[in-house]
């Protein structure tokens, strides 16, 4: 399998600030991939240097094989940019956007994929309405459909739901999912970090300019995250040694950790065996919310809010 | 060339064509104000050239004046709008190059500028006879006179990253050098050390030589119009293309 996305070595400085610090990144082709990481954490910079918008001070990047410095026209007919800010040309209707789009990337004949496009991002009834006129949900809907007008074979999509309610933001990754069965490499960023952990199969965390893991969702969630069974018991009188960790949290819950059911077999009997009554039980899944704070947390740099 | 161009020259053309009674129709009623209000002021004015009418003579130094405005305003507020507003980012992530870019503004510039040009004459053929010895030389004076604003236009708009800086530019550098470029007199009539002034003044040359192919008459010889003209275009248009592809103040 090729590389889809290849960096290495990517740095860049804004004034006093390091936006990228040697990123090095291979995404294969036909991956669903996410780039996550706190606000400044360098992903939109990286995204925009992998589109040519942003100019890398060092390092290499290829989409699809190709450089973005010494071959910047066929690496932008490879990939397809989503930007994260909602930019928009008031002069022109959804359809014009498309069709003006298209047509940059030297396709006159593009009416039946961009027909396609406006049934599935929901914008059919749209096609005639000026942009001025849409709510933000749509506007970022007409980015999604001009970053796909070329059917590009890498797919940039940079926090492509922040404001698309659920239903849509449901429709827009069932369209998703399909483009990436179909062979479309994806590479996403979201603050939702469940879709994340939906959606990709691999993760990469960046912070500070840095990639701090990459792994697989599986692998990354097996590492920093458990699976626990979190119990209510009927009386507080539990004795020493018999639950890990400190006691029930403020709203009465003991998290014991759990590999399988056998466990939680295993520790319900021994509560009962202690004569203790369980009034409430729940297992909670390993979460990458749990994973992307662990990581951000030992990382020598302060991190924000995912 | 890159596919591309020819839906970005299309686009450009479009942008301007839907407001076209801003773009076109204001420009045009304003031009023939000017002419109205200054060829009855100053209609006791001698003849600018013998058997040329003051009217004719303003009126083809207007229609001059408005095309290298309009053609300084199009490509100038598109580039200014489209970064402003941040959409200039689907032009930037299209396989397009420099060249591109630069011709696709510039050709429109051009387009809008003709648009406005023959706008005014239109209205204005019926009242005020012009004769036309050399249209070759209109030709060639339009193109190089609203490619020169043009591609000024695309410097401005580069620089700029606010609206106020475009205009600021456009007041301070643009609109003197328009008013200043014997539009509304001959050269020929000024003191000594203005007329060092104005031909200085790039702009004077393509004024002058568009009068050349009306009245077959001008203040300079066509010829040193047009290579001066031409010669200042060059220049703008090698910083332009260099710029658009080094990226400056586009791409970061």
């Amino acid at each position: 399998m090729g590389a889809a996305v290849e960096v290495r070595g990517a740095r860049k400085r804004f004034g006093l600030v390091q936006a990228l610090d040697g990123v090095d990144l291979r995404i294969d082709e036909g991956e669903f991939f996410a780039l996550l990481g706190p606000n400044g954490a360098g992903k939109t910079t990286l995204i925009s240097a992998l589109g040519g918008l942003v100019r890398a001070d060092a390092g290499e990047l290829r989409i699809m094989g190709h450089d973005v410095v010494a071959d910047p026209l066929q690496a932008r007919r490879s990939v397809g940019i989503v930007p994260q800010e909602i930019v928009f040309d008031p002069f022109f209707t959804v359809r014009e956007t498309l069709e003006l789009q298209s047509g940059y990337f030297g396709l006159r004949r593009n009416g039946a994929w961009i027909d396609e496009l406006l049934a599935r991002l929901d914008l059919a009834g749209k096609a005639r309405a000026n942009m001025r006129s849409l709510s933000g949900g749509m506007k970022r809907r007409v980015m999604v459909a001009q970053a796909l007008v070329h059917r590009p074979p890498v797919i940039v999509l940079d926090e492509p739901t922040a404001g698309v309610d659920v239903e849509l933001r449901q429709a827009l990754w069932e369209f998703v999912r399909e483009l990436n069965a179909a062979g479309h490499t994806i590479v996403l960023t979201t603050h939702y970090l469940e879709e994340a952990q939906n959606l990709c199969s691999r993760i990469a965390m960046m912070k500070g300019g840095r990639v701090v893991a990459l792994d697989t969702t599986r692998r990354l969630l097996d590492s920093f995250s458990e699976r626990l069974l979190r119990v209510k018991l009927a009386r507080g009188e539990v004795p020493a040694g018999l639950l890990p960790g400190n006691g029930p949290d403020t709203a009465g819950w003991h998290r014991i950790p759990v590999q399988n059911a056998a466990h939680v077999e295993e520790a319900l009997g021994a509560l009962r065996a202690a004569g203790l009554t369980v009034t409430h039980v729940e297992v909670a899944e390993p979460e990458l919310e749990e994973v992307f704070v662990k990581i951000m947390a030992r990382e020598p740099r302060a991190g924000a809010a995912p | 060339m890159s596919p591309g161009f020819r839906t970005l020259l299309f686009k450009e053309v479009l942008r301007f064509w839907k407001v076209a009674f801003q773009t076109i129709a204001a420009p045009v009623l304003t031009t023939v104000l000017y002419l109205v209000v200054f060829s009855h002021a100053l209609a006791g004015r001698v003849e600018a050239y013998p058997g040329v009418s003051y009217v004719q003579f303003l009126l083809v130094g207007l229609v001059m004046m408005a095309m290298l405005q309009n053609a300084f305003a199009n490509s100038s507020s598109s580039i200014i709008q489209s970064k402003v507003t941040g959409n200039i980012v689907f032009i930037l992530l299209a396989p397009m190059t420099h060249r591109d870019l630069f011709a696709a503004y510039l050709l429109a510039s051009v387009v809008r500028a003709v648009a406005v040009g023959a706008g005014v004459l239109a209205c204005v053929a019926l009242f005020i006879p012009l004769p036309l010895p050399h249209p070759g030389w209109l030709l060639a004076f339009t193109a190089v006179g609203a490619g020169l604003l043009g591609v000024m236009g695309i410097l401005a708009g580069i620089g700029s990253d606010k609206f106020d800086q475009l205009a600021a530019f456009q007041n301070f550098t643009v609109t003197p050098l328009t008013f200043l470029a014997g539009v509304f007199y001959s050269v020929a009539t000024l003191p000594p050390a203005w007329q060092v002034f104005s031909y200085l003044n790039p702009f004077f040359y393509a004024v002058d030589g568009f009068r050349f192919a009306f009245f077959g008459q001008s203040d300079v010889s066509p010829w040193r119009s047009l290579a001066i003209a031409t010669a200042a275009l060059g220049a703008l248009s090698f910083t332009a293309l260099r710029l658009l592809a080094r990226g400056t103040k586009l791409r970061h």
